[in-house]
């Protein structure tokens, strides 16, 4: 086990500095505005352009620009363009809001989409598959963009039932928070619960013709049990690595068109903030605390997925 | 001779599908008494494998027609509802079936898989007392180690081992009747006999009634009392090990006799083998359903003769061939071996 967790780490750190050197390079070769002249302003002289350049160091080479940004990476000395701001300080503000839309949301989806996934393949070809199957094809059909506005005309203008997006700290007011966050949840969870329930039913009706489900009847054990003990929990073992993945990549900001349209101060927003701006500090501290986030899940999958599935960890003990 | 455990009576199974109703079983009827061994054999899709899984309610599906009826003592399995074949099942009937690598779940221990099919019917048990149990089963099913490898997954088995622990599985509550189904098929030769003579000293040691379910004669051979032959949904022939072996009826068990390899003929050119392939369920030609690939097909064979004994020196010998015993016989001989006609090929060399 110590071993297997310090190959993750290694492989951590190898696809942090890639994601570095990607995004770096990617941010150099795209044509843009000199940075140095827009600290500047507009009417600033050569000379003050110059000066600046050369105060945050624009006018060194690639490779040396790249390590000074890594140094300020390490040290949290990253700072935004403009305003002058510490990257390390948004991310931190961010990640309540974030966390509290991510963790929630994943709740419900993996909660409902396993539900639905389970009757929806233990009634295979039933009235209730069949619409349990539509309901999940609306899901995974209905993009986040139309969505949130039809939740947010009918529950937040109509109804007003709950608020319209915004998010207030739990500790300010946690009647306030869950208000608030129902609505993000519900968006950003509709289209994995879809998907989830798919999967799952998909991969159920599979694990139904094993011949261990036969022995598992043929042991006399009740249709449940069957289901259960041996259908569900085989079939568990791929959703867990796609929740994995996907818990991994919306921790790490990709609920970016949710958090903006309920206009939630997370990392979503400040990567499209960063984005929208073209300065490459924030997109690197953004990319890097995502990229982090992703590797840790996806390693947190992999314990798990050794915990569900004994033949994983026969590669260990081989070695 | 004792009265019967389990007596299968005019047993039908079709499953409706989409291109018509596919009569899987048509009328088997057979008794088994404890102690016996009685083999069903055939060729796949004879319809002896869906015989088995009936008399266990595995075969119980929304499309599936079942009549006729299964007793197990006084009661009938056919009749019974949900429950009580739940009951039942690994309590009164264990089946083994045919691939020990892929009939264990992979992500449980062997010994709690075990565990779990006595709590199923004995939900006191502790689990300690489960675990001795199963230590003491494979014990008794030739597993060495049994203390440390009850706790092993059954990716750390080999096949042979799985198919002891399978046994093991199925010995756990001491049934009255065990069905194997096609036990040995996956398995290597010699693991096959190993197998072989556990499943024939637990008949005898357990008086344990078995249906074995097989398509390879060799097996039979080794551990059968009675034998049924199938085909195409029916039983063409049954009798005992002997006299399926040395006297059999049917064109379609010489055919089965002929190809077997056998060390003590001159080694043909090529195996023999029956010609053509089993008839489609959904399109039964008239009369006898093997009448296309048999070389002895005459006039009567358009209609299909009952399962009748035909031996006036065999009572419980019964086939369904038109042919007497005598015509049988000469024919056999002519071919100087038990089976069908080998390959042109082979005639003329």
């Amino acid at each position: 086990m110590a071993r297997f967790v310090v190959r993750r780490l290694v492989g951590m750190v190898a696809v942090l500095f890639a994601v570095s050197v990607i995004v770096f390079f990617v941010f150099m070769v795209v044509p843009k505005q000199n940075p140095a002249q827009t600290l500047a302003g507009k009417n600033a002289t050569p000379i003050l352009v110059k000066s600046i350049e050369e105060e945050w160091g624009f006018d060194e080479s690639l490779p040396v620009q790249y390590t000074t940004m890594m140094k300020k990476v390490f040290t949290g000395e990253l700072t935004s363009y403009k305003p002058r701001l510490p990257v390390s300080d948004r991310i931190i503000e961010g990640i309540p809001a974030t966390f509290s839309l991510t963790i929630g949301a994943a709740i419900i989806w993996l909660f409902f989409g396993l539900l639905l996934g389970y009757l929806s393949a233990i009634r295979a070809g039933g009235w209730l598959d069949r619409i349990l199957t539509g309901v999940s094809i609306a899901g995974i059909s209905l993009p986040v963009f139309l969505l949130a506005p039809v939740l947010i005309y009918f529950f937040a203008d109509k109804l007003e039932i709950f608020p319209n997006g915004q998010y207030v700290p739990f500790e300010e007011d946690p009647v306030e928070w869950l208000k608030h966050l129902i609505l993000p949840w519900v968006t950003l969870a509709v289209l994995s619960i879809g998907f989830y329930s798919r999967v799952l039913r998909s991969n159920m009706l599979d694990v139904m013709n094993e011949d261990y489900v036969r022995t598992a009847r043929a042991k006399g054990l009740s249709e449940r049990q069957v289901m259960t003990r041996h259908v569900l929990r085989n079939s568990l073992i791929p959703v867990i690595t796609l929740f994995g993945l996907d818990f991994g990549a919306t921790i790490a900001g990709t609920a970016i068109i949710t958090e903006v349209i309920f206009s939630i101060d997370g990392i979503g927003n400040y990567a499209a903030e960063a984005v929208a701006k073209f300065e490459l500090p924030p997109i690197m501290g953004v990319a890097l605390y995502g990229a982090f986030f992703v590797v840790f899940v996806n390693g947190l999958v992999d314990i798990a997925y050794a915990y569900l599935d004994p033949r994983v960890r026969l590669g260990e003990s081989a070695e | 001779m004792s009265a019967p455990l389990l007596s299968v009576s005019d047993l039908k199974v079709g499953f409706a599908t989409e291109e018509g109703v596919v009569q899987a079983v048509d009328g088997a009827s057979f008794e088994l008494r404890p102690g016996e061994v009685v083999a069903i054999v055939g060729e796949s899709g004879s319809g002896k494998s869906v015989t088995a899984q009936t008399i266990i309610g595995l075969t119980r599906a929304n499309n599936a027609r079942i009549e006729g009826s299964v007793k197990l003592g006084d009661q009938d399995l056919t009749a019974a509802d949900d429950a009580e074949m739940r009951e039942l099942r690994g309590e009164r009937i264990a089946m083994v079936f045919q691939d020990p690598m892929t009939s264990f779940n992979p992500v449980y221990r062997l010994g709690d898989q075990i565990v779990e099919a006595i709590r199923a019917h004995h939900p006191d048990t502790s689990k300690k007392q489960g675990r001795q149990r199963v230590v003491e089963l494979f014990e008794a099913v030739g597993i060495d180690d049994a203390e440390r490898r009850v706790d092993d997954y059954p990716h750390e088995f080999s096949g042979g081992m799985r198919q002891r622990a399978m046994i093991a599985m199925a010995l756990a509550l001491e049934p009255e009747v065990l069905i194997a189904d096609e036990p040995t098929t996956a398995l290597d030769v010699t693991i096959q006999a190993q197998i072989l003579d556990l499943l024939a000293e637990l008949n005898r040691e357990r008086n344990l009634a078995t249906i074995l379910i097989t398509h390879d004669l060799g097996v039979v051979a080794e551990v059968a009392d009675r034998v049924l032959v199938m085909y195409a949904g029916k039983v063409v022939e049954e009798g005992t090990l002997d006299e399926i072996f040395y006297d059999p009826q049917h064109p379609y068990t010489w055919g089965l006799l002929g190809s077997l390899t056998r060390i003590d003929r001159p080694r043909p050119h090529r195996l023999p083998q029956i010609a053509g392939s089993p008839p489609s369920l959904l399109d039964l030609p008239d009369g006898c359903p093997f009448r296309p690939r048999c070389p002895h097909e005459f006039s009567k064979c358009t209609q299909y003769p009952g399962l009748e004994a035909r031996r006036p020196d065999a009572a419980e010998h019964r086939d369904r061939c038109w042919m007497t015993p005598e015509e049988k016989r000469e024919k056999r001989v002519v071919e100087g071996q038990i089976g069908l006609e080998p390959p042109r090929e082979v005639r003329q060399a």
